[in-house]
């Protein structure tokens, strides 16, 4: 891309012969093509979408003295079972059938804020707030666990624990055909 | 009568304030940069609605995926000490070349006998070499114990700071290999670590 002397004849009336002025300007061509170039190369290079954390606090299990009886009429005890299903159900194991449920808004995203509300309305404060305990069948997929984790941390519940999974339960999986 | 004469404009285009933008725009993506790192093992990481990052500093990641175990942590020096460590405890001498090697290599997923060949294959190599991951077992002496516990007591002796840990983990896989590095972190009163999810707003 060459520039055109556009300057016209200037020195034609004749007298001194004058040594023309050599323009200041410099053709920035290559060099804008080499920087985006560059450019380029460090938007592909780079990781745009970092990766997100989620932060999990577990029980100490080197302490045995720490563990606190829990209230089994507010606790809600989930169960992951295969192919992303859940079963949940409140209050003492084997007292009530367990509700089937799935990874939706309206599935077991309302279970948790409607359970949570019932429960912090039938008990006198201040320890009132729903325990959730999460218990992972050997079927269930990591995904399912961070999902379970991501429903708790929406619908803002404040206790929970990830719990071993005793073989009754794994019986009630089995009997809906989620295990 | 003279025509007048309509002087031929220039095709040039001024650059300089393209330049400009361009330069500068390079210049922020310079220094934010982080250069995309390949894990050794493919993963489908699951979303959430979690929206803070993982941290790049004092930081350690537990890869697991198809049955197998990797292990990486940040900051080149860590990984120099950790690896001198580990050379002192399994009775491997690691040279230093070797440890300069090493401290390059952001996820691994070797175990302890063959590490010193792998360590020495060439990048191409490495990219080829299936790792078949880092033993894992219920024991206190299992190496990824080890691994996380030296990398812990490195950390807490060059930055001191206490090491942070993130499990990277498959979508599709079950649950009792995640467990099993639950429990490794939990016999050492690991008790808060991160699960590493991509950023899912569709929910």
């Amino acid at each position: 891309m060459a520039e055109l002397d556009t300057s016209g004849g200037g020195g034609k009336k004749g007298g001194k012969v004058r040594s023309k002025k050599a323009s200041t300007r410099i053709d920035l061509t290559a060099m804008v093509d080499l920087a985006f170039l560059l450019i380029t190369f460090f938007i592909m290079a780079t990781t745009l979408a970092k990766p997100k954390a989620m932060d999990t606090y577990w029980p100490d299990k080197t302490k045995k003295d720490v563990q606190l009886p829990v209230p089994e009429s507010r606790t809600m005890t989930v169960l992951l079972g295969n192919n992303h299903s859940i079963e949940w159900y409140v209050g003492p194991p084997g007292k009530s059938a367990p509700t089937v449920d799935h990874f939706t808004k309206t599935g077991i995203r309302k279970s948790l804020i409607d359970k949570s509300k019932e429960i912090e309305a039938t008990h006198a404060g201040p320890d009132n707030y729903m325990i959730v305990l999460i218990k992972v069948s050997d079927k269930a997929t990591y995904k399912d666990f961070v999902n379970i984790f991501d429903e708790i941390s929406i619908t803002g519940i404040k206790s929970y624990a990830v719990v071993a999974i005793t073989p009754p339960e794994v019986e009630l999986l089995k009997k809906d055909g989620n295990y | 009568m003279a025509r007048i004469k309509i002087p031929r404009k220039s095709t040039a285009i001024d650059m300089t304030a393209m330049c400009d933008v361009a330069f500068l725009l390079l210049t922020f993506f310079i220094l934010t940069a982080k250069l995309r790192q390949d894990d050794p093992l493919r993963v489908d990481v699951p979303g959430s609605s979690i929206k803070v990052n993982v941290p790049d500093v004092d930081m350690a990641t537990i890869l697991v995926g198809h049955g197998k175990v990797f292990f990486g942590v940040e900051g080149t020096d860590i990984r120099k000490s950790l690896l001198e460590e580990m050379g002192k405890k399994y009775n491997i001498p690691f040279s230093q070349e070797e440890i300069q090697k090493f401290s390059v290599i952001p996820t691994f997923g070797v175990p302890m006998n063959v590490l010193k060949q792998y360590i020495n294959l060439s990048a191409d190599e490495k990219k080829k070499y299936a790792q078949p991951g880092i033993q894992i077992d219920t024991t206190t002496n299992s190496e990824l114990f080890n691994w996380i516990y030296q990398a812990r007591i490195v950390t807490k002796n060059l930055h001191n700071k206490e090491l942070r840990f993130a499990i990277k983990g498959d979508s599709h896989e079950l649950y009792p290999e995640i467990s099993h590095v639950i429990d490794v972190l939990q016999k050492q009163a690991v008790n808060k670590f991160s699960l590493i999810t991509a950023l899912n707003q569709g929910k």
